[in-house]
């Protein structure tokens, strides 16, 4: 209760309240660094008034995480829905475990001359970059084989996710294999993912081209274009569209989120249980029950408790899992 | 689709995220529309309120970096109280009868409150409703900023405007975002 709190700050409260707000938004770019940081903590120290500004702000903000449970409610259409074409829109979207790069991370043996395996274990991330500086960006329990030197640039999805950017080079063109599929890159970004022999390819930037490894049969090969999803198996190959704009929901594992648009519990549940080692299990009827919204993939909790705050169900802890029930 | 790993948690956040911002998070500005409800029964000059506001919570700060308050909603209502009696006296401006009576409100406060449960679906019915007051542009820009969860540059291109105005809209709607959730709190759930 001191009287030099108040002579100090007794006007302005709107001006250092839009002040703030303009810190927590600048803070969430990008570009923030060093410099803005130490800007942002010299404002910080300037009062008491400053700092409670800020954290009443950040906490209000905190709170719209929730907003995105209810997407699916919003039927009003604060913005249009994604255009999807076609039954095979999945969210190929993963999450992973923010930081855990390192720790569990990434097992790097020898397999052959000078092959390497890359892998990340459940709820684990990790970015490598070859020699001619592509990137291979792992999701969580993804294993590569990366074939270095020699005129071929060969990497093998030997299962999982992983986001390909690639150095374009017309000598030497960069083949991913997964399944028994081959993609062939023609300078660009894309996504594989590989489950059961069932290889699904998102095309984000440029061009690649998608074909059989056993000979190429013309009508089960395809040439991809951005925003383009193709889905092959032993024997189809299924190729369908959607607007780049909305490709960021596939790759929302980079950011570490899972993206769900009307997905059942069940399939959301599948989603987290990628990602993580205690498991979320869907009862009786609320399999079927749809939710949506952006979601740390590392937290099934919060997942729970935002299903039974919305749809009003139950939820029952286990040894290792957690129960969603009616 | 450049996104970086941009999720909000704020500058050094584990510096700050001292226990005091966590008791203010979870004690004290949940109560804002009491405490706002109680400034505009007892104080006239509407364009202050906010400034009251700002030197209450300065106040409860500055005790709670000595001591928690053992009951903070009675504490930030006390502190209210002595804040509007200091002013009365000081400058005069209003007949200090003007000033509620505290015990009256806080026995009505004193009520029991909602079980948690309630109070998260509240916190999204709050949180929809104060989406729907946001000016159209502002509520298209957090939408997709904090819904759909697109980039700046992936916002900016959409609704053919500069990353500087996307901006200006979500800090915009920062700002009016906690005034509804926090400020605007309604005491109806107890009567």
């Amino acid at each position: 209760m001191s009287g030099a709190a108040e002579d100090r700050a007794i006007t302005g409260a709107k001006a250092i309240a839009q002040t703030a707000a303009s810190w927590l938004e600048r803070s969430d770019r990008p570009d923030w660094n060093e410099a803005d940081q130490r800007a942002f903590d010299a404002w910080l120290e300037e009062s008491p008034a400053h700092r409670l500004a800020y954290w009443r702000v950040k906490g209000a903000w905190g709170h719209t995480d929730r907003l995105a449970a209810l997407r699916p409610r919003m039927g009003g259409g604060l913005t249009p829905p994604p255009r999807r074409t076609g039954v095979l829109f999945r969210v190929a979207a993963g999450g992973i475990a923010a930081v855990v790069i390192g720790a569990v991370a990434s097992g790097m043996f020898l397999s052959g001359s000078r092959d390497k395996v890359y892998s990340t274990g459940l709820g684990v991330r990790e970015t490598i970059t070859l020699p001619d500086g592509s990137q291979i960006e792992l999701n969580t329990d993804t294993a590569v084989r990366v074939a270095e030197g020699g005129l071929h640039r060969h990497v093998t999805l030997l299962r999982g996710e992983a986001y390909f950017q690639i150095r374009h080079n017309a000598a030497h063109p960069f083949i991913v294999l997964a399944g028994n599929q081959r993609v062939v890159d023609l300078g660009t970004k894309f996504l594989v993912r590989e489950d059961a022999g069932r290889v699904e390819v998102t095309l984000v930037e440029g061009r690649a081209r998608i074909e059989p490894v056993e000979a190429a049969v013309p009508s089960r090969s395809a040439t991809l274009a951005p925003g383009d999803v193709a889905v092959a198996s032993a024997r189809s190959l299924k190729v369908t569209s959607k607007p780049v704009a909305s490709l960021s929901d596939e790759l929302g594992w980079r950011r570490g989120v899972l993206v769900f648009r009307r997905t059942t519990l069940a399939e959301a549940a599948a989603q987290f249980n990628r990602y993580n080692a205690h498991k979320l299990v869907i009862e009786d009827g609320a399999a079927g029950l749809q939710i949506g919204g952006i979601f740390q993939a590392n937290n099934p909790e919060l997942f729970a408790r935002v299903a039974q705050d919305v749809l009003g169900l139950k939820i029952t802890h286990r040894s290792g899992e957690t129960a969603i029930s009616h | 689709m450049e996104t970086k790993g941009t999720d909000l948690r704020g500058p050094g956040a584990a510096m700050m995220s001292s226990a005091v911002e966590e008791w203010f998070l979870r004690e004290i500005f949940p109560l804002e529309g009491l405490l706002m409800h109680y400034l505009h029964l007892n104080w006239r000059n509407r364009s202050e309120i906010e400034d009251l506001r700002q030197e209450v919570y300065v106040r409860v700060y500055e005790a709670a970096n000595k001591e928690f308050p053992a009951q903070p909603k009675a504490f930030l209502l006390r502190t209210a109280h002595n804040l509007l009696i200091n002013r009365v006296k000081r400058e005069q401006i209003v007949p200090i009868d003007a000033v509620a009576d505290l015990d009256e409100l806080g026995a009505a406060i004193e009520a029991p409150g909602p079980e948690r449960s309630a109070i998260a679906r509240d916190m999204l019915r709050r949180l929809q409703a104060a989406l729907d007051r946001l000016p159209p542009r502002c509520r298209e820009v957090v939408v997709l900023r904090r819904i759909e969860g697109l980039s700046r540059p992936e916002i900016a291109q959409r609704m053919g405007i500069s990353q500087d105005t996307v901006s200006e809209h979500l800090a915009n709607g920062m700002c009016v975002l906690a005034e509804l959730l926090y400020g605007e709190a309604e005491l109806g759930r107890r009567s």
